[in-house]
């Protein structure tokens, strides 16, 4: 549960949030008609006389899209509805070349779900459970360029069709940080299922972001919606900033004015968009060119069955299975690409070292990954070159200080470790006669340091190990270094 | 109910369409008799009735999910007003 | 052959398989015709070079042996069918000029049928209008008038008012019509030919213009039944590419045509009896009926509880669908555009939408739109679409008892123009018989019955069940050879 207040004139406030969210279905074809939804093609490129609404044109569903949109409701495990059906939103806009938006408002395919999200990725008790309203599918609109021509604005209608999934939180967020925790939750399930990129760059994730304030316990007060808000950073942002000023305009004896607000993210503020229109009046009727949605049995079992293992199983089947601390089964799973990596390569190891190569994952590859300023997806290292790096540490081939060089040729060369090991005989020596010798000559060029040692000066303990070390070039094996050294200081 | 004349104006405006003060003038009345003419509907028990969703039985089928279409800009900005560098264009947009 | 435009399409098909007539013969022919009839205003382009090469290919076909269904028949295609390259504009000045890139379903099978078209065919405004008079491209006139002796232009009826008019004045054999509250069997009835509205979802409304698309279907206009049987054939069909098209295979509607209706139910709707209609609408009724009874079917008087409200149910809906469907025109992608100097997009929307429409479409518009906004829906919208359900229910618990019915197809013969255009709800009632079957999807037809005492024609309905248009076919065959109605207007264009 969240502590988050704003510390106001005449108390304590509380935020409530709420996020619709527009996901691009990943589909090849449009909802409703066979235009490619391709990422960043020629203007006008990629789009059919349906897209372009012109006189006639009728729309034909889209089966991949419906089929995303349930297992994405399944994986919330959300109502199933067998029965939907679409609706028209009317208005008129030059990125909606219909002058209507094909969606869900009466019907929607899938209902009540929720989503339960971790506020402290180490605390299993931070956990607090989302409430997911219902997600409908609907048709994405156009884009206007208003910076090409001094008077006239551009359309481009590529991405006019491309479908949607709507998916609408209950009121149930309480803080910035809730807000962020659900996103990233809900991005992450979305990537697990295959039924959107998650890509909020590229705007194939964006948030209307419902914000209102009250004293703890009272009645909701009246929300505003901030629009097409597209990162994490920016949703957290625009409820901070929301907040505050709702607060400021509540305690200046004000009221909320339920509205639609824009965020600029240059000056991280919202704004009013009432200058834009008179009140939208959408006049909703079911669309007169389509049929109600009917799912079959046979078709929601497919859908189910086609579900992957979702990160909140994934994350659990890891602590208890592979024995992995909370935080490592946490972030190994938080992100699909992570955790098929993690797995690839326990696949090589073997899962009885699955702690070991979690901590060698998140502290060494990750560390390295971030030094680069790369991610796992271009990372120089692949799953498999891991594996076999881990195995060489757990068979005694690689001292840790080996393999950490090791480690960093392979980034540097993207070599398999064998190789390197081989080629610059980075093997690690426990050959107790060639380390007996070294040690001798060692201690014959110490002779003081041996007497202060014998004579009770325990910490010089240390020093012979770094010279012995320091003679065989690190590849020593530690543990019969120490041995040995033990042994011939008596 | 009754349309007026401020209500002729706001659904013009829904939809779009500009309106002399003449045509509001002359719409007030005529809509108020054809809505007065339908409003006789209100009389009908429809309790228990789902209305309508498909003249004619039958199912909505679902297209597979390919791409067969696009690739046309040339046909689909054959017919637009102002189409500049394969754009359509309109009246500048001040968002 | 004297006079080869008297011929209607199955004496075309025939002929021409029969080596009676070249194909090209018969397009030079009516490609005249249509000229010598541009009086009536029927056509809103003419389209020579298409109806030639269909000809040509028909004539090609013959000596190929490969003739098609319709090889050598030259078709009026109504203007609200999308025809590639051929200027399309629904009778709407918002259109006027747009050359569709794509060819509707509908035509598209007509002309793989080897039809050719010998134009685009005028009508009411997007289909809204009982008259013809809403047009953009000017009123098409009745070929038809009063033997008053007075000159009267009488209307063809609407919105397939070009339609009508061009096959009662054998300017085309057969052509397309379209119907969403009556509008290809109130112009059939006013003009004396026979039309059919088939059941929603026979015909893809692939590339027909939009005016209500849970009522708008397609169907043929021609002289008799046998023609709109081999032309809804050739129009039917699943497509893909609509969502409410019906799967099924398309029936062989000509070959099973028989007008062996022994022992078929026929029903008469007592609501359809209805003050104001003059008496002889009840006489060509009552006459209709003893022709049925003579071919042997059984009459019984049925019940349509919900008919009174069938008109108003389908001014909700249509004009609400309307609203949004025509919501596309906006100047942006084709059609008119008019910007106000230095206005916004709202400014051209708005005088874009102002100028482009006529009076009859922004009343619909309006009406549509204030149906459907805020705090409406429940009451208009949603209720209407509840008492469709009823009206549906009426037609299938007579269905229950009867085969068909038979009814009146419009309350009075044609009209003069201008007569009704002051009264939107006067206007609107020409659709009170044909509007409750649009309501209910079910297949329709108009037969020509006789004429009244001004020397109009008069016509009547056979209405089936849902896919029968076969025994609609039967019954109006049966009812065609009773009625043995020639009468022909006399040329005066």
């Amino acid at each position: 549960m969240s502590n988050y207040r704003i510390q106001g004139a005449t108390g304590e406030w509380e935020v409530v949030i709420g996020l619709e969210v527009h996901a691009q279905v990943t589909s090849a074809a449009k909802l409703f008609s066979g235009a490619s939804t391709e990422f960043g093609a020629e203007p006008n490129s990629q789009v059919s006389l349906v897209d372009a609404a012109m006189p006639g044109m009728l729309p034909v569903l889209n089966q991949e899209c419906v089929r995303q949109a349930v297992r994405t409701g399944m994986a919330l495990e959300a109502q199933i509805n067998p029965w939907s059906r679409f609706d028209r939103k009317n208005y008129f806009y030059a990125d909606l070349p219909q002058g209507y938006q094909i969606s869900q408002l009466y019907h929607p395919i899938v209902g009540e779900g929720e989503i339960e999200i971790l506020l402290d990725e180490k605390d299993e008790s931070s956990a607090k459970k989302v409430g997911i309203e219902r997600i409908h599918l609907e048709q994405d609109a156009g884009k206007l360029m208003h910076d090409q021509h001094p008077s006239f604005s551009y359309v481009d209608l590529n991405r006019s069709g491309v479908a949607l999934m709507e998916i609408v939180s209950k009121p149930d967020m309480r803080s910035p940080e809730e807000a962020g925790a659900y996103i990233r939750k809900l991005r992450s399930i979305l990537r697990y299922v295959g039924s959107c990129d998650g890509n909020m760059e590229q705007g194939s994730m964006r948030a209307d972001v419902n914000v209102s304030v009250r004293k703890p316990g009272a009645p909701f007060g009246t929300r505003t919606e901030t629009k097409n808000v597209n990162s994490v950073r920016f949703i957290m942002a625009a409820i901070e900033y929301e907040a505050s000023r709702q607060v400021d305009v509540l305690e200046s004896g004000g009221t909320v004015v339920q509205e639609t607000r824009l965020f600029d993210p240059d000056k991280v503020e919202t704004r009013s968009l009432r200058s834009k229109e008179e009140a939208h009046d959408y006049r909703y009727f079911p669309d007169p060119d389509l049929l109600p949605v009917e799912l079959t049995d046979a078709f929601l079992e497919e859908c189910r069955a086609s579900l992957p293992e979702l990160p909140d199983a994934k994350r659990r089947r890891y602590e208890t299975v592979l024995g992995l601390p909370a935080y490592n089964a946490s972030v190994l799973t938080a992100e699909v690409d992570t955790a098929r990596w993690f797995e690839e390569l326990l696949g090589h190891l073997g899962e009885a070292h699955a702690v070991r190569a979690s901590n060698w994952v998140i502290s060494d590859l990750f560390g390295a990954l971030n030094r680069l300023g790369r991610s796992l997806a271009d990372s120089p290292v692949t799953a498999k070159q891991a594996a076999e790096l881990l195995a060489l540490i757990a068979d005694g081939t690689l001292s840790g200080t080996l393999a950490k060089q090791v480690f960093e040729l392979m980034l540097e060369t993207g070599q398999d470790p064998g190789v390197i090991v081989e080629e610059r005989g980075l093997k690690q020596t426990s050959d107790t006669g060639a380390i007996e010798k070294v040690i001798a000559d060692v201690l014959a060029a110490n002779q003081d340091k041996v007497s202060e040692y014998r004579g009770g000066k325990d910490k010089l303990f240390g020093f012979f190990v770094g010279q012995t070390m320091k003679a065989m070039a690190g590849k020593g094996n530690p543990a019969v270094v120490n041995e040995l050294l033990k042994k011939a200081l008596g | 109910m009754s349309v007026d004349t401020a209500t002729v104006r706001h659904i013009a405006r829904l939809a779009r369409i500009a309106v002399s003060d003449a045509e509001v003038e002359a719409l007030a009345p005529e809509l108020n008799n054809i809505l007065g003419w339908v409003e006789q509907l209100q009389e009908v028990d429809v309790s228990g009735v789902e209305p309508m969703t498909a003249v004619i039985p039958n199912h909505l089928r679902l297209r597979e999910d390919k791409v067969t279409d696009g690739g046309i800009r040339e046909a689909v900005l054959a017919n637009a007003p102002v189409a500049e560098h394969g754009f359509f264009a309109v009246p500048k947009v001040i968002e | 052959m004297s006079d080869l435009t008297q011929l209607g399409v199955a004496a075309i098909r025939d002929g021409v398989r029969d080596g009676a007539f070249s194909a090209r013969e018969i397009a030079e022919a009516f490609i005249a015709q249509v000229e010598k009839g541009r009086a009536l205003n029927a056509f809103v382009i003419e389209t020579p070079e298409h109806a030639l090469a269909a000809a040509d290919a028909a004539d090609a076909a013959r000596a190929a042996g490969a003739l098609k269904p319709l090889s050598g028949v030259p078709l009026g295609i109504k203007d609200l069918f999308a025809t590639k390259g051929y200027q399309t504009t629904a009778g709407s000045h918002m259109l006027e000029g747009f050359k569709p890139v794509y060819e509707s379903t509908v035509s598209g099978n007509l002309f793989a049928a080897g039809a050719g078209m010998l134009g685009k065919l005028n009508m009411d405004e997007f289909a809204m209008g009982s008259s013809n008079e809403t047009s953009f491209f000017g009123n098409v006139l009745s070929p038809w008038r009063r033997n008053d002796g007075g000159n009267a232009a009488l209307t063809p009826g609407g919105s397939s008012g070009g339609s009508a008019s061009a096959v009662a004045a054998r300017l085309a054999p057969g052509v397309t019509g379209t119907d969403t509250g009556g509008s290809i069997r109130q112009p059939a009835a006013f003009t004396g030919i026979s039309g059919i509205k088939p059941t929603y979802g026979r015909c893809s409304r692939f590339g027909m213009v939009a005016f209500a698309s849970s009522l708008d279907q397609a169907g043929p206009m021609a002289h008799d039944v046998r023609d709109c049987a081999i032309m809804l054939e050739a129009m039917a069909g699943f497509d893909p590419k609509d969502s409410t098209s019906l799967d099924l295979p398309v029936p062989n509607w000509e070959a099973n045509l028989s007008s062996d209706i022994r022992g078929k139910r026929i029903g008469i709707p007592r609501e359809y009896r209805i003050d104001g209609v003059p008496a002889e609408i009840d006489q060509v009724w009552e006459q209709g009926i003893a022709w049925m009874r003579d071919a042997g079917a059984e009459i019984v008087e049925v019940s349509l509880p919900h008919t009174r409200y069938a008109l108003p149910t389908y001014y909700i809906i249509a004009p609400a669908e309307a609203s949004s469907n025509l919501a596309r025109y906006d100047g942006v992608r084709y059609g008119q555009r008019v910007a106000p100097e230095n206005g916004n997009l709202t400014d051209m929307y708005e005088a874009t939408r102002a100028a482009g429409f006529g009076a009859e479409v922004k009343r619909r518009i309006m009406i549509g739109t204030y149906v459907l906004s805020a705090g409406f829906y429940d009451a208009y919208f949603n209720q209407a679409q509840k008492v469709r359900a009823l009206i549906a229910r009426d037609f299938e618990q007579a269905f229950d008892k009867v085969d068909l019915l038979l009814t009146p197809t419009a309350p009075s013969a044609a009209f003069g123009l201008g007569e009704k255009t002051a009264d939107p709800i006067a206007m609107y009632l020409n659709d009170v018989f044909a509007g409750p079957a649009s309501l209910a999807g079910l297949p329709a037809m108009a037969v020509p019955a006789g004429l009244d005492s001004q020397g109009l024609p008069l016509g009547l309905q056979l209405i089936g069940r849902a896919l029968d248009e076969q025994g609609v076919l039967n019954a109006a065959l049966a009812f065609e050879e009773r009625a043995g109605f020639t009468a022909r207007p006399e040329a005066w264009w």
